[in-house]
């Protein structure tokens, strides 16, 4: 991977490396609060916004921090704390965000506010630093590839529920009904989703 | 062991860093919240369901504390809560009695005939837009369940393509009546034991030609009781009253020829029996 293929950044993010149906990360939340479209918009802003602010903060972490080489005057290899300062700033950020957003903007944290505590450290937020580090990848790009896995997710969140919406009014043999059809679907999707690949 | 100590140096700085941040960031960014309404969130049910017009138990024990409702509003609430919550706030309780829905129809797949096979998707309001409704009667249930899935208490039960509730489960919240493309639903006295289970208009010929369980408006329940039933063209209705609930016995007393007039407890049986079973003798 390039650093300035931005293509793969951004299309390859949410098409062909898709987060939930090629990676399989971030399944939770993607069964969880997918039954009703307007759950799903919730938490598809919150992993839109957690994604893309916890890839730039373990981006300058990875690039100050972990991959330094001196610090305090003495040699040091600090890579073996990655997945431990990772969890700790992306959880503290997070909650910072939360306390603003309360003050400043209580019509979005009415809007993200159960989700955001939810997914603090739901492995594809986690995945996303973690595929950005092992990518070596700068701040900006990062940044970029944050966001648009971010919306991957929610793309797949989306497209999900709202097959799940009209699966509640079809007639379904009483075997499938339930969590076993929304499975079915799921793999059914993640299959159209692998049509993607090649593309970059 | 200079990377231990790095290792311990660099996250120990980085956690008092963030550390010191919240801390900082929940007393500037703090918002004042009252702490009643804390409390009040506490002694609702947390059931969400919106039967007080609120957007769920939040929004009503906001509005509780800025005085704009009172507490017997809420629909789930038994009277014990209500009252707590009345003294916690230091406000009277309000005045309002707790209701229960009830399907005002008694035709099941062995009463009314259907006059078209409907197989689109499986929601009252949707069948009921095509051709009025696959039922033979047009003020018949069409037991697709879209009560059944709007009610938050699981109260409704989908029985031989009838809507039944289960009166110890409804809270009366009102939400299935809204759902309901038909308005069969009402919500009633929670006492009420009594009801006539039909809601068709049509003249008793018509109705009897489509349901077997129709009120065909005879009188003979207006004649026995004229304070509680009272008839409207060819339709019996109960007259309900919170303080004075129907005799429960008068269903058998009056003996309705077509088994329109049954308590709730026989409502939820129609699907035990038979059309035989539930012809008169």
């Amino acid at each position: 991977m390039s650093e300035n293929n931005y293509l793969e950044l951004t299309v390859g993010a949410v098409l062909v490396y898709n987060f939930v149906l090629s990676r399989f990360l971030g399944i939770c939340p993607f069964i969880g609060v997918s039954k009703k479209i307007k759950t799903a918009l919730g938490m598809a802003g919150a992993l839109v916004f957690v994604m893309t602010l916890s890839s730039f903060i373990t981006a300058v972490i990875y690039h100050y921090v972990l991959r330094a080489q001196t610090m305090f005057g003495v040699a040091v290899n600090l890579g073996f704390l990655q997945i431990l300062l990772f969890i700790v700033v992306i959880a503290s950020l997070v909650q910072i965000v939360e306390v603003m957003l309360q003050k400043l903007s209580p019509g979005l944290y009415r809007a993200l506010g159960i989700y955001l505590p939810l997914i603090t450290t739901n492995c594809a937020v986690l995945g996303v630093a973690s595929l950005n580090a092992k990518a070596a990848r700068g701040i900006w790009p990062s940044t970029v590839f944050g966001f648009f896995s971010g919306l991957g997710v929610a793309l797949a969140l989306i497209l999900f529920s709202s097959i799940r919406e009209r699966l509640e009014l079809s007639a379904i043999p009483r075997p499938f009904q339930g969590l076993s059809i929304a499975l079915v679907t799921a793999g059914i999707l993640a299959m159209a989703f692998v049509g993607f690949s090649g593309l970059c | 062991m200079t990377t231990f100590l790095a290792a311990v140096a660099v996250t120990a700085l980085i956690a008092l860093v963030l550390g010191v941040v919240i801390g900082v960031a929940a007393r500037i960014f703090r918002v004042k919240s009252d702490a009643r309404v804390e409390l009040v969130i506490e002694l609702l049910p947390g059931a969400n369901c919106g039967g007080c017009g609120f957007a769920g138990c939040a929004d009503f024990a906001k509005a509780l504390v800025e005085g704009k409702t009172t507490p017997s509003r809420c629909a789930v609430s038994s009277q014990g809560t209500v009252a707590a919550i009345a003294s916690a706030l230091g406000v009277s309780a309000g005045d309002g009695f707790r209701q229960t829905a009830v399907v005002l129809c008694g035709g099941d797949r062995n009463q009314i005939h259907n006059n078209a096979l409907y197989n689109g998707v499986a929601d009252c309001v949707s069948a009921a837009l095509i051709g009025g409704g696959f039922k033979g009667c047009e003020y018949g249930c069409l037991g697709m369940g879209s009560c059944a899935r709007a009610c938050p208490f699981g109260a409704i039960e989908i029985v031989n393509n009838l809507a039944i509730v289960h009166a110890e489960l409804c809270v009366g919240c009102g939400k299935c009546v809204a759902t309901c493309p038909r308005k069969l639903i009402r919500l009633v006295p929670a006492g009420s034991k009594v009801h006539v289970y039909c809601s068709s208009p049509r003249k008793g010929a018509e109705k009897r030609k489509v349901c077997d369980a129709g009120c065909i408006g005879c009188r003979k329940c207006q004649k026995l009781a004229p304070e509680v039933f009272e008839v409207a063209g060819t339709l019996a209705h109960v007259k309900y009253d919170h303080d004075h609930p129907a005799d429960p016995a008068l269903v058998e007393q009056v003996g309705c020829p077509t088994d329109a007039l049954l308590t709730a407890e026989q409502h939820l049986k129609i699907e035990h029996e038979t059309p035989e079973g539930r012809q008169k003798k």
